[in-house]
């Protein structure tokens, strides 16, 4: 340090530039516009077959045929262990009220609990299939719940929500159902 | 209750952290205001309001009281004890929590035992450590408040990550916290010295139990975390470059290169601008590494603790804390006045060169760290792997081994190699030896390099007890024979495992036998069984030694419910010469099930040789603890008679 006073007196500062450049260089990886939607691999794709018993005594099961009818249908992922399925209720009732069709896939559950679930929360589901192995769950590639798939009438998956659906993705859902009603 | 208490002891300590700061930083310009007494008990108040804070966030994860946000979200009624508690820094508040509750705790430490350092030294160094605490209760308490309240009370939590539900868990993140903190602690002694000019032997003195405990927990850290990976992953390597090891891998270098240049300092009183540097980049190093973990700039497998948002606020005060350090070190370090000369040959320069090349290292892994971000930032993806770390840092690791054996021999000052010809003819002649044999038989060169070095490092490490006599070796010095050691034993570990696995995967029918090295393992059953919060299938293998008398592992593909995810459990079995590591995976479609199997000869020296240095780290501290004590015995004695005879 003593032999170059005035260069070492600008080496100080290394450090300091390091660590700006560092910062910086983080800074721009943070505020880039990155894209992390995750995209399913199933978009596209059609179902995979399946047929699932009925969750309640009270409604029928679900099969693949029962989707391929024509018309979209919203296929929801849930438990009725699950607390945010119990938040997600009332938007899945707003769907349904607006004329779609909402099927549902109860993971790894029990006719009383679900009955308590439905009693609580009501009940939006034309039909409700168990899955108790999570079998379907993760042919549709579907790793949590709550999740909520768009089915089109020919059986094709055309949009996957992971996740539950706000109050505010309400309208973003419904439009996802009409653009796979085309 | 429980969590209001906690709240507002958190609010409490932080206001005792602003008062801190700013009597701690008056007192430097004027010693005499009436504020300067009140310093090391504000800090001493903290640590102990902070505390209680902490302790109540255990209660409530304890007792699952859902109320909290931060229990519905992280736990569930179900978990066994052991994770409900863990569960409480196992997460993002929690962890943040646990962070300044070690930080205040080492704090008050400082205020109440340090008696060496000049007082307006600790104050600032009590001053900077407010400052840094500072920042972390604003995020607490802004940001992530860990007491928040939940309403109406969910009926049931989320439970916790599977893969975090492990013992491993409970002990693998505070453990590198309290290596991460006890820097902070270093950091704040450097910019204290810093701003009082007075960076000497007896700064260095202050600083070092606390570097040296913080690499303690560091080495513990990394070398539990690397055996976590290995059983819990399932994918059979202990270190993967991942970019979170990375993080703690980083700090643990410059710590390491703290520690030998603050000895330098204490024992000879130079190198001093430099082990100031160090005292920054290591906080840095560990602020950076808990910035990766959180922020989800890279991917990684450590992805359960991203959030972006919180990644900017980690992100601010890093750019606070290190970047008003590296300023005053600017301004500051010019003027440290320079330290003793030493000579080419000498103990000196063995550091000098060791830190140079941790230095090397460092650089290293960080860029290679960073490197995919820079690459995105032009427009290209890419991930930096082991082909690029492992020859980049072996060019600096292998001299550095090499002069690691030579340095502890040499002379403080000055000295000749010609010294100590006699004493590493030995080590060499067992380096030649064992590279030649290994040559051979045909082992590839990284490997045959790692057992040859690691063969001369067991045998020049303990050359420095030559000659001595028990009584004459200090605790200080065994650390250093015992830390040494234990890098020559994980080096033997890495290069073992990287030279002698054999890995097979097959497709197995019940009851057929397969073999993998030495063992002949074959498969009995697949049973459906269930645990707390989880389903699994446990294949159960009974496995032999060259024909000698069979033991069983049970090998499990777990489910969990809460939340739904699928785990490997490999079953490990260990011999004293290695490890037979098992995994079970799917079925195949014609009733044969996936075994992944690896005979890992010796892997277990990674470990024990982590485990080792931390071990020669605890034993050096002891020393340095127990000089401290006796000599502040001795200063209280000598100040008693001086009493009592002024009495007479």
């Amino acid at each position: 340090m003593a032999s170059a006073p005035s260069a070492s007196r600008w080496a100080l500062w290394l450090p300091l530039a390091f660590f700006a450049g560092f910062t910086a260089l983080v800074l721009f990886a943070m505020l880039r516009p990155a894209d992390r939607a995750v995209k399913s691999a199933m978009i596209g794709r059609p179902l995979p077959q399946f047929s699932l018993l009925a969750a309640t005594p009270a409604q029928p099961g679900l099969a693949r045929a029962d989707l391929a009818t024509g018309k979209p249908h919203l296929l929801n992922i849930f438990a009725s262990w699950c607390v945010p399925c119990a938040v997600e209720a009332p938007q899945l009732h707003a769907l349904k009220d607006r004329g779609i069709e909402v099927v549902g896939v109860a993971i790894r559950d029990k006719p009383e609990d679900l009955a308590r679930f439905f009693a609580r929360n009501g009940n939006p589901f034309s039909r409700v299939g168990r899955d108790d192995v999570s079998a379907i769950q993760f042919a549709l590639g579907s790793s949590g719940v709550p999740e909520s798939f768009v089915i089109d009438g020919r059986g094709v998956i055309r949009y996957q929500h992971i996740g539950d659906i706000r109050a505010d993705q309400v309208e973003m859902i419904a439009q996802k159902m009409a653009e796979a009603a085309q | 209750m429980i969590a209001t208490a906690g709240l507002a002891a958190l609010w409490f300590a932080a206001a005792l952290a602003v008062l801190q700061l700013f009597s701690g930083f008056l007192a430097l310009r004027q010693p005499e205001n009436p504020l300067t007494p009140v310093v090391r008990p504000l800090a001493i108040a903290q640590a102990g309001l902070v505390t209680i804070a902490f302790t109540c966030l255990i209660i409530v994860f304890a007792q699952t009281d859902l109320s909290v946000a931060l229990v519905a979200e992280n736990s569930h009624s179900a978990k066994p004890m052991l994770y409900k508690v863990a569960g409480a820094w196992g997460n993002h508040e929690g962890s943040m929590l646990l962070w300044v509750t070690i930080m205040a705790l080492a704090g008050g430490f400082v205020a109440l035992l340090e008696k060496r350092l000049p007082e307006p030294t600790l104050l600032a160094t009590l001053g900077a450590q407010a400052f840094v605490s500072l920042g972390f209760y604003a995020f607490l308490l802004l940001a992530s408040n860990p007491f928040a309240r939940l309403d109406p009370v969910p009926v049931e939590g989320n439970g916790l990550n599977p893969l975090l539900q492990d013992p491993g868990l409970a002990f693998h993140p505070p453990t590198l916290y309290v290596g991460y903190v006890g820097l902070s602690v270093a950091f704040s002694f450097a910019v204290g010295a810093l701003l009082t000019r007075e960076v000497s032997p007896n700064f260095a003195r202050a600083m070092r139990p606390w570097v040296l405990g913080a690499w303690i927990f560091l080495t513990l850290g990394i070398t539990a975390g690397s055996y976590w990976a290995y059983y819990e992953l399932g994918w059979g390597g202990w270190w993967f470059w991942d970019p979170v090891e990375n993080a703690s891998l980083m700090p643990w270098l410059a710590a390491t290169a703290l520690l030998h240049s603050v000895s330098v300092l204490a024992s000879r009183n130079a190198l001093r601008a430099w082990t100031v540097m160090l005292g920054v980049v290591a906080f840095a190093m560990s602020m950076i590494g808990t910035f990766l973990v959180r922020s989800g700039v890279l991917t990684s497998v450590h992805a359960f603790a991203v959030d972006p948002t919180r990644g900017t606020f980690i992100l601010a005060l890093l750019a606070i804390n290190i970047g008003a350090a590296f300023i005053i070190f600017a301004l500051r370090a010019g003027t440290v006045s320079e330290g003793q000369r030493f000579t080419i040959v000498s103990r000196e320069s063995g550091l000098v060169f060791n830190n140079v090349m941790l230095s090397a290292v460092l650089g290293i892994v960080l860029l290679g760290t960073l490197y995919p971000l820079v690459a995105e930032a032009m427009g290209a993806q890419v991930s930096v792997g082991p082909p690029y770390f492992n020859p980049a840092t072996a060019v600096f690791v292998v001299p550095m081994l090499i002069v690691m054996g030579i340095g502890p021999l040499l002379r403080w000052r000055r000295d000749k190699l010609g010294r100590i010809k006699h004493l590493l003819v030995l080590p060499a002649l067992g380096l030649v030896g064992v590279a030649v044999w290994l040559g051979l038989r045909g082992v590839h060169l990284m490997p045959l390099l790692g057992i040859a070095l690691g063969t001369m490092l067991l045998m020049v490490a303990l050359v420095p007890l030559k000659g001595r006599r028990l009584r004459t070796v200090t605790l200080p010095l065994l650390g250093m024979v015992v830390a040494h050691f234990g890098i020559g034993v994980a080096l033997l570990g890495i290069a073992c495992d990287s030279a002698f696995s054999t890995e097979k995967l097959v497709a197995a029918r019940v009851g057929e036998t397969v073999s993998v090295g030495p063992w002949m393992v074959r498969l009995g059953r697949i049973e459906p069984i269930t645990g707390p919060n989880w389903t699994a299938l446990e294949a159960t293998l009974s496995a032999s030694y060259g024909g000698a008398a069979t033991s069983e592992l049970k090998p499990q593909a777990r489910s969990f419910w809460t939340p739904v995810q699928q785990t490997n459990e490999s079953a490990i079995l260990t011999r004293w010469n290695g490890q037979l590591y098992t995994v079970l995976g799917e079925e195949a479609e014609d009733g044969r099930w996936q075994l992944r199997l690896w005979w890992k000869p010796f892997v277990t020296l990674i470990w024990l040789g982590g485990a080792l240095v931390a071990l020669g780290g605890a034993l050096a501290l002891l020393g340095r603890v127990l000089s401290d004590l006796r000599r502040f015995i001795a200063i209280d004695k000598i100040a008693y008679r001086r009493q009592q005879q002024g009495k007479l």
